[in-house]
């Protein structure tokens, strides 16, 4: 067993699995996103169940924190290893010649995505926890909508915000596609593995950008 | 042609490198690469000069021996081809070519442009082989019958003449097209089959040992490699090795 966390396939099949929750994670909360737009009455009604079931706080919060951290230490652990694999590095390499920017700029893009979800956890997490654990309010199954667009009524914040999923969707451009083949699968359904990784990296990302754009000119007037 | 080439020069494994400038005049499209660094040794040595030291043995496309970093890319910007088989066509009179030794920290360098790849031999030491009786009970090779794509997919695999341009194009210095070719070439056939498990854990345990890079699936090596060995035998020494690891 040791052999296996040592193992440079088992350290990528780890990084595989660990990306492929977060994926399954976006798009959950893409869904729900979406609703802010064009149902608010539905979007507090699962804001409010997810903030207060006790399986998605105990259980699947905790489990989501720890895919974020295990994705992202492998992430590193990987980049160090890679940078010492090769100590003496080329004074010409190019690199654009044979792959794409992508697949070779991950760690940037994955450190980009990172520091946005801790502004992310800033903005609406460590809010979250106050209000609940600190002040100690009283449920208030209607405060999300106008919670989340207020937050995007700076306008540097979503430009942040925007930079962000453009990252994001470079990231996954290559490492949702990438996750299958670091599994071992590379078949006849490949190419349709891939044309899903295009479609689904540009529309979630897209529909982010447009959720963050539409509240920031749309804000709450009392 | 009249080239400007600048090439890594370094008098031992021990000794610090560094780029060095050469004009070199008269070059002919017809001419390979390795014979363009020919006529650039014979005057070096008509010089009193030091020839610079390169690999090569077959000059056919065959043996895996000659390497070389050419303006960045493994044997060059042609594509299926080894360095032995780049033409001088493929460059423009006036043109500066960078020449460079295969980066790699499994890979040090002996000197000038030749390293050292013998950790691709203790890779395939550890598990790239079938143990078959030889004393003279030796069972006709023909007498398991295989299907013809997977004995196709096996003979693909084979062709990988370990020259280590997937580890030099890497930006991580992964080994990984060259170590799933040899596991493939045996998972493939039945004969494989028998030591399939231990083949697979030992020769991924040789590869991290000898220090080489993590696969991150930028798929430059199978671009760069001479012989187009594809990445479905990465995914299929991943598999192996899931496998063996589940099957203990």
């Amino acid at each position: 067993m040791s052999g296996l966390i040592k193992s440079s396939i088992a350290r990528k099949v780890v990084m595989a699995l660990s990306g492929l929750f977060l994926v399954l994670f976006l798009a959950q909360h893409f869904t729900i996103n979406v609703t802010s737009v064009i149902a608010p009455e539905t979007f507090n009604e699962w804001s409010h169940f997810m903030g207060y079931n006790i399986l998605v706080q105990y259980i699947l919060q905790p489990v989501l924190i720890a895919g974020i951290i295990v994705h992202f230490v492998m992430g590193i652990v990987l980049e160090l290893q890679n940078s010492k694999a090769r100590s003496i590095k080329y004074k010409k390499y190019s690199g654009s010649a044979n792959a794409s920017w992508m697949s070779r700029n991950m760690i940037v893009t994955g450190l980009v995505v990172l520091a946005f979800i801790g502004l992310h956890m800033y903005d609406f997490w460590v809010h979250e926890m106050a209000y609940k654990y600190i002040e100690a309010n009283p449920e208030d199954p209607t405060r999300y909508y106008e919670e989340t667009v207020i937050k995007f009524e700076p306008f540097w914040r979503t430009i942040i915000y925007i930079i962000a999923f453009v990252l994001l969707a470079l990231h996954l451009w290559h490492g949702f596609a990438s996750s299958f083949q670091s599994m071992g699968v590379n078949n006849k359904y490949t190419p349709a593995i891939k044309t899903f990784t295009k479609i689904f990296s540009i529309v979630i990302p897209a529909g982010f950008i447009f959720i963050a754009l539409y509240h920031h000119f749309n804000p709450i007037t009392h | 042609m009249k080239l400007t080439l600048k090439i890594w020069r370094q008098k031992d494994a021990s000794s610090k490198g560094k780029m060095v400038d050469y004009s070199i005049n008269g070059i002919e499209g017809d001419m390979s690469f390795l014979e363009m660094l020919d006529v650039l040794n014979e005057e070096l040595i008509n010089k009193g000069e030091e020839p610079v030291e390169f690999d090569h043995d077959c000059r056919e496309g065959i043996c895996g021996t000659c390497s070389l970093q050419i303006n960045g890319e493994p044997h060059g910007p042609d594509r299926l081809v080894t360095t032995c088989q780049l033409h001088m066509r493929k460059f423009n009179d006036g043109d500066t070519i960078v020449i460079e030794p295969f980066r790699a920290t499994a890979f040090p360098v002996i000197k000038d442009l030749v390293v050292d790849r013998s950790a691709f031999d203790r890779i395939q030491q550890a598990g790239g082989f079938i143990s078959v009786n030889t004393s003279g009970n030796t069972v006709d090779a023909n007498a398991i019958p295989i299907e013809k794509h997977a004995a196709d997919e096996a003979m693909d695999a084979a062709t990988c003449i370990g020259c280590g341009a997937c580890v030099a194009a890497c930006k991580n210095a992964s080994a990984m097209l060259f170590t799933s070719a040899k596991v493939s070439q045996f998972a493939l056939l039945p004969q494989g089959r028998v030591e399939a498990t231990e083949r697979v854990q030992n020769m991924v345990r040789q590869m991290d040992l000898e220090g080489f890079g993590n696969c991150t699936n930028t798929g430059a090596c199978e671009v760069e490699c001479p012989k187009g060995i594809s990445l479905e035998n990465i995914a299929r020494m991943n598999r192996e090795y899931l496998s063996a690891t589940v099957e203990g």
